[in-house]
């Protein structure tokens, strides 16, 4: 066993993701560091391409870092190859962002599901394989008979599920869940949310769980880390973070949830934001957030400021946090 | 305009699709009106028939596969079902604009996301390139797009999820449409963002008196800018209502498990979510009697026999379901 925190099972550090792009490099996951637990759900949640895809994708390994390493049980996952690489992949699964393109609309939902299963060389006999499938199905709340049906034949939140299947196909042990519900209504958020939920007191599963709807992400996350232009700027247990939040930005993000009242919604109070919002590609000097800063001063421009204890498991990257 | 004045109107509007296993009934019976300036929300399940009936509005169904089997559609006095597909281009961007839920769908991958959308302004506008580029520009600066000189010339695959949807939103708004049809407009999008384009949507509502149609799963958007709300089950309008009457008074049994669904923010973490249990009804098959019935913790005998017919609680509230029809 490596001396590292043995409740970790997942340890991210120091990772980049850069991308070159024509007469740039554009700094999509830049400098993250985060450990997750065992059985533990970090929720991701930050403005629309601030990388929280790119980061899922690195730490997986469907993209390779620029820079940084990410433990997995203790090891180093870059630094494997063959059978152990294999043997990692199929124990970290990801349920991507978009239900309507990532199954194949040619396949039927038993192949689907069972390619997970002949890619990791564990397809038994047909009949196996189809019993396994079918149990798979019911798990997600699909019955046995749509094992024969093509993705356009769903709703979109049974095609949802059908993702989910095919994510937990392999018995693995950490879902990278992109956006897995925004395409849903609620009454069938609310259903898959409280199947990851069950799975994970069943199984023990861990979760990183990157989502918009930031109700959604308190409900389901035991910590909630928020990104900024390629840099986590919070991160706090998700109750603290929502009670107290310390970056301006996550002040920002929460005083604009829309609350389904209309009463409440006509009276609140936002924090509407002003200013640029900067590139990724020329991030500002200093604070990124310092372009839409209400609070921004000098210092701001010239110092960066570091992600910071500023009480106990609650970070924030804020000179004034 | 006043506000009196009504701009777009749908009665009995029904649209199948054929597909391999059967006739999909995809939108059945839907009939509705909007108002000039005003902000119409439709909400329901995933597959209810939200985008088919935006998209039959712009009269952008494949046909074939999509048939449209009877109905009405009046857009400011003109019959939008009659019109010449060249007729219809002339209204598509300019007088009605749309988002739509799939920005890849709208988006062409081949050319530059500015180009997409000067190409638009100097066919509805009669801009010049320089005007157009120039607009363009601004555009996507209101949308939130930071850089906007340099994602113009960058084509959709360099964009994130969320800039696609900004991109495709900056083509809808740039004509100054007078109905805009917004599918899903900002699921991609961080709360700040989206509090910055409702923001631009309710100006241009303000400011033109645009009317709005806008589909979301998000509650919240329709309580922050809706004035009313129709709420669809498999392909039928089951309960229609002012803002306040729906999330105040919902009557039907969907609206009101929808309602009881949503996370709260001070609900505690080990609390389970209220989902609606089951899934709805096949639509090659619909039930004969009310399409919610084998979900529904209300149902009776005669709701899986006939539907419901309309019983009106205001005069701006309706609903249909048996437990206000029933004698
Ligand atoms: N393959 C790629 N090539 C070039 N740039 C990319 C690529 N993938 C992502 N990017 C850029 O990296 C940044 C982060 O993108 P990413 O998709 O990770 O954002 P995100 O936080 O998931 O956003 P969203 O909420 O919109 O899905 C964006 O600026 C995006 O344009
Ligand atoms: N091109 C098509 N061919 C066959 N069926 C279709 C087609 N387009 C839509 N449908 C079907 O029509 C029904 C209504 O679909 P629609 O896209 O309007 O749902 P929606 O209410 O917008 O759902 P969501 O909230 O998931 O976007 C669904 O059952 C769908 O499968
Ligand atoms: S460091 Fe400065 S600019 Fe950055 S969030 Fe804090 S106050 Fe705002
Ligand atoms: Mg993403
Ligand atoms: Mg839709």
């Amino acid at each position: 066993m490596s001396k590292s925190n043995s409740n970790a099972l997942i340890q991210i550090d120091g990772l980049k993701k850069y991308f070159n792009v024509g007469d740039g490099t554009l700094k999509a996951v830049n400098d993250l560091s985060l450990n997750i637990a065992k059985g533990e759900t970090v929720g991701v949640v930050g403005e629309s391409g601030c990388g929280k895809s790119t980061a899922g994708r690195t730490i997986l390994r469907l993209y390779e870092p620029t820079a940084g390493t990410v433990l997995f049980n203790g090891e180093n996952i870059y630094k494997m190859n063959g059978s152990k690489l294999k043997a990692a992949r199929r124990n970290m699964q990801m349920i991507f962002q978009d239900p309507y393109a990532s199954l194949n609309p040619r396949w039927s939902v038993e192949s689907i599901i069972a390619e997970p299963f002949k890619l990791h060389n564990l397809a038994g006999s047909r009949k196996e394989m189809r019993y396994k499938i079918e149990q798979l199905l019911d798990r997600v709340g699909l019955k046995p008979e749509h094992a024969d049906r093509y993705p356009h034949e769903f709703s979109g939140g049974q095609r949802q599920r059908i993702g989910i299947a095919r994510a937990l196909a392999v018995d693995p042990s950490f879902i990278v869940c992109d956006e897995p519900i925004s395409a849903l209504d609620v009454s069938i958020q609310a259903q898959v949310v409280n199947l990851l939920k069950d799975l994970q007191r069943e199984q023990g599963l861990t979760y990183m769980f990157i989502a918009h709807d930031l109700a959604m992400v308190k409900h389901i996350s035991d910590r909630v880390a928020v990104m900024y232009l390629g840099k986590m700027v919070e991160l706090a247990e998700s109750e603290a973070l929502y009670a107290n939040p310390q970056h301006p930005y996550t002040k920002a993000l929460l005083s604009s949830i829309p609350v389904p009242d209309p009463e409440i919604e006509a009276k609140k109070e936002r924090i509407v934001l002003k200013g640029d919002i900067p590139s990724p590609i020329n991030p500002p000097s200093g604070c990124p957030f310092r372009t839409r800063c209400p609070a921004a001063t000098e210092r701001c421009a010239s110092e960066v400021p570091a992600l910071r204890e500023v009480s106990k498991g609650h970070f924030a990257a804020c000179h004034y946090a | 305009m006043s506000k009196q004045e009504t701009v777009l109107s749908v009665k009995n509007l029904e649209v199948a699709f054929n597909t391999r296993g059967g006739l999909v009934q995809a939108v059945r019976n839907v009939t509705f009106d909007l108002k000039a300036g005003e902000a119409l929300a439709i909400v329901g399940e995933s597959g209810s028939g939200k985008s088919v009936t935006a998209q039959t509005i712009m009269r952008l169904i494949p046909t074939p596969p999509g048939r449209i089997n009877g109905g009405t559609i009046d857009f400011k006095g003109q019959d939008i079902l009659k019109k010449s597909e060249k007729e219809m281009e002339a209204i598509r961007g300019k007088e009605i604009g749309m988002i739509f839920q799939d920005p890849m769908t709208s988006l062409n991958p081949t050319i530059t996301i500015g180009r997409q959308i000067t190409e638009v302004l100097m066919k509805h506008q009669n801009m010049n390139n320089t005007q157009a580029k120039e607009r363009a520009v601004e555009m996507l600066r209101l949308v939130g797009l930071p850089n906007p000189e340099r994602r113009f010339a960058q084509y959709p695959h360099e964009f994130s999820g969320g800039m696609r949807q900004r991109a495709m939103i900056a083509v809808a708004l740039s004509c100054d449409p007078t109905l805009l049809i917004a599918d899903e407009p900002t699921t991609a999008l961080d709360v700040t963002i989206q509090a910055q384009i409702l923001e631009l949507m309710k100006d241009l509502q303000h400011r033109l008196g645009t009317s709005i149609i806008m589909i979301t799963h998000d509650l919240g958007i329709v309580a922050d800018m809706c004035d009313r709300v129709i709420v669809m089950y498999a392909g039928k309008v089951v309960e229609e209502g002012t803002k306040e009457e729906i999330f105040k008074n919902p009557q039907h049994p969907y609206t009101r498990g929808l309602l009881r669904s949503l996370p709260r923010l001070d609900q505690p973490k080990d609390e389970p979510l209220i989902p609606i249990d089951g899934t709805p009804p096949n639509m090659m098959h619909p039930p004969k009697g009310c399409a919610f019935a084998d979900r529904c913790e209300n149902a009776m005998r005669i709701c899986a026999e006939q539907d419901a017919d309309v019983t009106t609680h205001s005069p701006t509230h309706a609903s249909r379901c048996w437990m206000h029809s029933a004698v």
